[in-house]
């Protein structure tokens, strides 16, 4: 409106503010190349010999044993969520019965449970079933986690597949697997794909039950940063390229996954 | 898929299932695929509720064993009686409000900055969604050293203060990367919104002679009120469950200056070893949730339905 010199301003000033915004990630992703000791200058040090002593310092430190249990926490939780909740998502969306909407409603309020509400009862019955510093453990609790989300967003998924496709398929006489098969799940593999992706991104990043109920053995990736909180101030370039190391799985598949990001933050409300 | 295909699959030749009516399966064949997910769901998460429920009327330390016993409603009344529960309870409810307050502001205003096409468009965007998807641990660790650090943090050298963000402005300086953590969260809803705006809505108000802020006050905020709700809502679900920023930031202090509920009952169950007295504050902040959200939607219901109204 302002013409194109206004324009060209707006664009200047967005991308300066976007830098400003995600400065403390390029820092991290700086300091993680450094010495330590040029991580500690006053004024902070741009210009360095970059070096990859930090990252050999980080699996040195035993990290790959936490990024084998993230993995396959991870994606194991993953497929479990598929495997019961694509039937969920099925029976919530195309073949409804009465009470739908009550079920809809009780995976959305398990949501809105504070789980601080439950990790004694959890602990306590881990402690009993040799469940503590266990996967299994986070595998079945990220999988109930995740499930009502990824019904959510499956749903939503489902119910845009052409109704009339389905009938005909009914008419020709094709099976429910044969519809699921043939039918159903080539218009939906996308939005499965992307649950998925969903919750890879909220199994790898979450915290509480992990720190909670495990330790060096069944540890996850989070676990293994928070052994940096009692070396504060000593290992700021180990640290910053431990994060990095711990985050760029999640960062890339974040990345992969962005435009269907909304949707599942907002379970499948927005699209 | 197994418990879908199974059943079906020994009757291929079923003439049955061609019938074109839906309602040839009974009702309970019909929710079967739906059974094992809600048993799993009400497995974990209800009935490790249910024992909570249990605990909080019992003494019972996991120091002195053999001390368990029933005491009725004793529990809630220390816990009510607690002064460090209570502000615990206070900060939770500033760190909530505020955390979802500026994350909204901020991602609105980048939301808007994201509406329009540009040159690197896309890089900007999968730069400011970043901060979410790195680990929160992550996250909190390096605000914690690198931005917050008296001596060589990027904030001192930024404004050239000496101050330790950590033990003078614990709770702010926790605020702080939370709201960095959740404004591309915001963001992105309120992109989605701005961007299912209908265009002929918007170029009929540019040919009526609106100009931009009459067109975002009369036409846009209105479109956007669900989103705004919806990222409030799901911002406040999870920003008031906050534990990983206390824990790695200032372990809730100093004294007790940064605890939130999250981090109290966390602190009183694995460090107290208090099983009976956490149990009863988990109880009391699953009923306050169950208050606030209750209220909260019915608030956001009601203002979405006057300026639907409006409109």
């Amino acid at each position: 409106m302002k013409g194109r010199f206004g324009a060209g301003a707006l664009t200047v000033a967005t991308w300066v503010i976007a830098i400003l915004f995600v400065f403390p990630l390029l820092w991290m992703i700086l300091t993680a190349f450094k010495q330590e000791a040029d991580a500690y200058t006053d004024p902070p040090r741009l210009f360095f010999s970059p070096t990859l002593d930090q990252f050999a310092g980080v699996l040195e430190r035993g990290f790959l044993p936490y990024l084998s249990n993230s993995a396959f926490v991870t994606v194991v939780s993953t497929l479990f969520v598929l495997l019961l909740g694509i039937p969920a998502a099925y029976a919530l969306s195309l073949a409804p019965v009465k009470g739908t909407s009550n079920a809809l409603g009780f995976f959305l309020s398990t949501k809105m449970l504070p789980i601080v509400a439950a990790i004694i009862p959890l602990y306590v019955i881990s402690q009993n079933t040799r469940l503590l510093d266990n996967v299994w453990a986070l595998i079945i609790l990220y999988t109930s986690m995740n499930l009502p989300l990824a019904i959510w967003m499956m749903r939503s998924f489902f119910l845009e597949v052409p109704h009339e496709m389905i009938e005909a398929g009914r008419i020709d006489g094709a099976t429910l697997p044969v519809l699921l098969r043939k039918i159903i799940m080539p218009v939906v593999a996308p939005g499965v794909a992307a649950t998925a992706l969903i919750c890879v991104i909220f199994s790898w990043t979450e915290f509480f039950y992990s720190v909670n109920l495990t330790a060096a053995r069944a540890g996850t990736v989070p676990v293994f940063l928070v052994g940096f909180i009692t070396s504060e101030g000593l290992y700021w370039a180990q640290l910053s390229a431990a994060a990095l190391l711990a985050s760029l799985p999640v960062m890339i598949v974040g990345w992969i996954a962005q435009n269907h990001l909304v949707r599942g933050l907002s379970m499948g409300a927005v699209k | 898929m197994a418990t879908l295909s199974a059943p079906a699959r020994t009757e291929p030749a079923h003439a049955k299932k061609a019938a074109p009516k839906r309602g040839t399966d009974t009702p309970f064949k019909r929710r079967l695929p739906l059974l094992p997910a809600l048993l799993f769901v009400v497995a974990v998460t209800q009935l490790p509720f249910v024992l909570t429920v249990f605990y909080s009327f019992q003494s019972w330390n996991l120091v002195r064993p053999g001390s368990r016993h029933f005491v009725g409603l004793q529990n809630y009344l220390d816990v009510f009686a607690d002064s460090t529960f209570l502000g615990a309870l206070l900060n939770t409810v500033v760190l909530t409000v505020i955390c979802v307050f500026f994350s909204l502001l901020l991602g609105l205003g980048l939301a808007i900055l994201l509406d329009r096409k540009f040159l690197g468009r896309g890089v900007v965007r999968t730069l400011l969604i970043t901060p979410f998807l790195i680990l929160p641990a992550a996250g909190a660790l390096l605000w914690k050293t690198t931005m917050f650090d008296p001596t060589y943090g990027l904030l001192h050298n930024a404004i050239g203060t000496d101050v330790d963000w950590l033990s003078e402005f614990p709770l702010a300086a926790v605020m702080a990367q939370v709201v960095w953590q959740w404004t591309p969260f915001m963001m992105l809803l309120i992109l989605a919104g701005l961007q299912s705006q209908p265009k002929d809505v918007l170029e009929a108000a540019s040919v009526d002679g609106a100009g931009r802020w009459r067109t975002f006050t009369a036409i846009t905020l209105p479109h956007l009120s669900r989103f705004l709700q919806l990222a409030t809502l799901l911002g406040a679900i999870y920003i008031v469950n906050s534990f990983d920023a206390i824990f790695l930031m200032t372990q809730g202090g100093p004294g007790t200056a940064s605890t939130n509920l999250p981090f109290y009952i966390y602190q009183r169950a694995f460090q107290g070893f208090d099983i009976g007295q956490s149990s009863a504050m988990g109880v009391i902040v699953v009923i306050l949730t169950m208050i606030v959200a209750t209220f909260a939607l019915r608030l956001m219901f009601r203002t979405f339905s006057v300026q639907g109204g409006a409109k």
